[in-house]
């Protein structure tokens, strides 16, 4: 209670508010217009933020990251075309409500679900507080050196299919982050004697390359085919209510969002799926699902707007971002010398708060935008993918060129961006090279600092933290070679 | 076509696009560039503790990115083809196009102004993909003069006047160069 007022105080500061403003309408918006999605938006939009105050700058980007799955929900439903890549599974039950001429229901669904999803992870954030600000301290360098090991583990293993490919990418962005003059014996690893590589590989320049340009370069090159929206007819608010009648549904799928988003790597997929796993086993209908099922929807909107309150919770207890936007949030902190984890929770409590408190304003700005600006929003869906290449490159540009007013960045983004295009084009996972960039630094200097306080590496595991964290690894690793193992079986068989 | 596989080799079968043999070929070997370059570019500090050796991290990143790379083009080889490859090379090149246009648009900018550049680029870039009609070259010069408001002159960001600002009167150059 004593960090509240000091925490209202913060966000209520004009240039927070126009911030949490602007980035959850901006949000919705960017969510709303597929191929554009929020890693794209807060990637060209990192380099802006670096001139503000860091909470102004991140309350313009959690609005974007909070409120962008609001609008992806849009496309989804109408168009069957997801507007984030977490929107997905929405297509399944929305768009055939969509055929039925349910449209305005669908809608009205999954923005409350998503609501719904929203609250519950902010609850839970401040349930967990108390927690937090014990167990966050009792974790040195050794347990964020093995959180961070958890999270690339996970993030490689997360991509199944794609172990081999992912787990390459992982290293490349681990090789990436050692370019450069090495801090601590100022020795230059992997400069080739170019002197543009000693001051290392910029992150931010790394994703505008990978996540924004490499998404102007595709749309540019496709083609401008869209599917015309279907037209929304009556109030998206009275379906609103709907989401009470299943209330199991949205809580279970918020509870599961919750408890995926706050481990590193893993994600809105797999809370997604796990909660239209489960909507689907406990439903009395569920042969409706995916043919227009109530409860699937729910599940889904649920799930995924219930995971970024959660990701926030090892970036700011520990400095461990679990996925690709927390990562890109980090930045924001570094530029400004805030150093997220346990330091700032016990000293900044104030600060963190408002961060919740933003989370819950940008929830109310993007609901009640939607209520207002949903038949425009239709409207705005319908521009071609081609304009929104052009849109996407000349911002880009200034993304990548008001960081240093550098030619070199602006080749290094173009570089990365080629690779993105290509990578995106195989379906070859971009998120690992993000997570190793930034884990590989948080483990290189972690590791270094707790190897010299450990006789052996036995010692890794005489705290509690550090041996669950060990044996968490352990027993991923042996969950994923079994399920490994029981697939190859299953196809022999 | 699927490859005759038996054993654990099925293991390394998974969905393949088309030009995945291609890259992942292409990755094992910049991978074994990079190892080669490895004692080339790195030194270790003398008297230092391996687990604070420079190399350290480098190498993990390097090694690790070679045995994947290696084990990511065993798997492509093992799984069912799509063919379709050199039309896939062709959509890679066909990015480069549009990498020029950025490059183009990244070197004007210092010699023309933000402004000018961003209206010009915007034009060009609707006519190049076919927008060719009045209305929709006037809503890519107000898109380009949008982007500049936008960031030069609402949210500040740096980008330096151009060279062509010079020419301009003095006072009419220097509000080009503070908000265009």
């Amino acid at each position: 209670m004593e960090h509240l007022l000091p925490a209202i105080g913060l966000l209520l500061q004009p240039a927070v508010l126009v911030a949490l403003f602007v980035g959850s309408i901006g949000g919705v918006v960017i969510g709303a217009i597929p191929g554009v999605g929020p890693a794209v938006a807060i990637a060209i939009l990192l380099p802006t933020t670096f001139i503000f105050d860091p909470l102004v700058g991140l309350s313009l980007l959690l609005g974007i990251y909070g409120s962008s799955m609001y609008g992806g929900a849009i496309p989804a439903i109408l168009m069957n075309t997801p507007g984030t890549a977490v929107n997905a599974l929405t297509t399944y039950d929305g768009y055939p409500m969509t055929r039925k001429g349910q449209a305005q229901r669908a809608l009205g669904l999954a923005y409350s679900a998503s609501f719904f999803g929203a609250m519950v992870s902010i609850v839970c954030l401040v349930v967990l507080m108390p927690v937090l600000t014990k167990v966050a301290p009792m974790f040195g360098s050794r347990e964020i050196f093995l959180a961070a090991l958890f999270g690339v583990i996970l993030v490689i293993l997360s991509h199944r299919g794609q172990v081999f490919a992912a787990g390459m990418m992982a290293c490349f962005g681990i090789l990436l982050n050692t370019i450069g003059l090495e801090p601590i014996n100022y020795t230059q690893r992997f400069t080739f004697g170019q002197s543009w590589l000693s001051s290392g590989v910029n992150l931010v320049v790394v994703v505008l390359g990978i996540f924004a340009l490499s998404q102007a370069f595709l749309l540019l090159s496709g083609s401008d085919d869209h599917v015309e929206p279907q037209k929304v007819r009556g109030s998206v608010f009275s379906a609103m209510r709907e989401v009470w009648k299943h209330k199991r549904v949205a809580g279970v799928s918020s509870v599961f969002g919750v408890g995926i988003g706050i481990i590193p790597g893993v994600g809105e997929f797999v809370s997604q799926f796990l909660a239209y796993s489960y909507a689907q086993r406990t439903s009395r209908t569920p042969e409706q699902f995916g043919d227009g099922s109530p409860e699937g929807l729910i599940a889904s909107e649920a799930a995924n707007n219930s995971v970024p309150a959660a990701a926030l919770i090892p970036l700011l207890a520990l400095g461990v971002p679990g996925e690709a936007l927390t990562a890109m949030m980090l930045a924001v902190f570094y530029v400004h010398n805030v150093v997220p984890g346990p330091q700032l929770l016990t000293g900044q409590m104030d600060f963190v708060i408002a961060l919740y408190i933003a989370l819950l304003v940008l929830n109310i700005f993007a609901l009640a935008f939607l209520l207002i600006s949903t038949k425009t929003l239709v409207r705005v869906i319908s521009i071609p993918n081609r304009i929104i290449g052009i849109l996407v490159l000349m911002f880009s540009f200034v993304g990548v060129y008001s960081l240093r007013n550098s030619i070199t960045d602006c080749l290094i983004a173009t570089g990365f961006g080629l690779f993105g295009a290509i990578l995106k084009r195989l379906n070859v996972p971009i998120v690992p090279i993000i997570l190793g960039m930034v884990l590989g630094g948080i483990m290189e200097a972690k590791f270094r600092s707790a190897m010299a306080r450990v006789q052996s590496p036995l010692d890794f595991i005489d705290r509690p933290i550090s041996a669950v964290l060990v044996l968490a690894i352990i027993g991923v690793l042996a969950i994923n070679l079994r399920s490994t193992l029981r697939q190859h079986r299953a196809r022999s068989n | 076509m699927t490859p005759n596989t038996t054993g654990f080799l099925k293991f390394f079968r998974r969905e393949r696009r088309r030009g995945d043999f291609i890259f992942a070929a292409a990755m094992l070997a910049f991978s074994l560039f990079l190892l080669a370059s490895f004692p080339s570019q790195t030194t270790p500090a003398e008297g230092t503790a391996w687990s604070a050796q420079p190399t350290l991290w480098p190498a993990i990143g390097v090694f690790g990115m070679t045995a994947f790379a290696a084990l990511n083009l065993l798997s492509s080889v093992l799984s069912p083809r799509i063919p379709g490859r050199l039309a896939e090379l062709r959509v890679w090149l066909g990015f480069l196009e549009y990498a020029g246009w950025f490059l183009g648009f990244v070197l004007l900018v210092p010699q023309l102004g933000y402004l000018p550049t961003s209206v010009l680029f915007a034009v060009a870039l609707f006519w190049r993909c076919g927008y060719r009609s009045a209305r929709m070259i006037l809503i890519a010069a107000l898109t380009g003069i949008g982007i500049v408001v936008l960031f030069k002159v609402g949210l500040r960001v740096n980008v330096p006047g151009g060279a062509l600002y010079e020419l301009l009167p003095s006072g009419l150059r220097n509000i080009f160069i503070v908000y265009f």
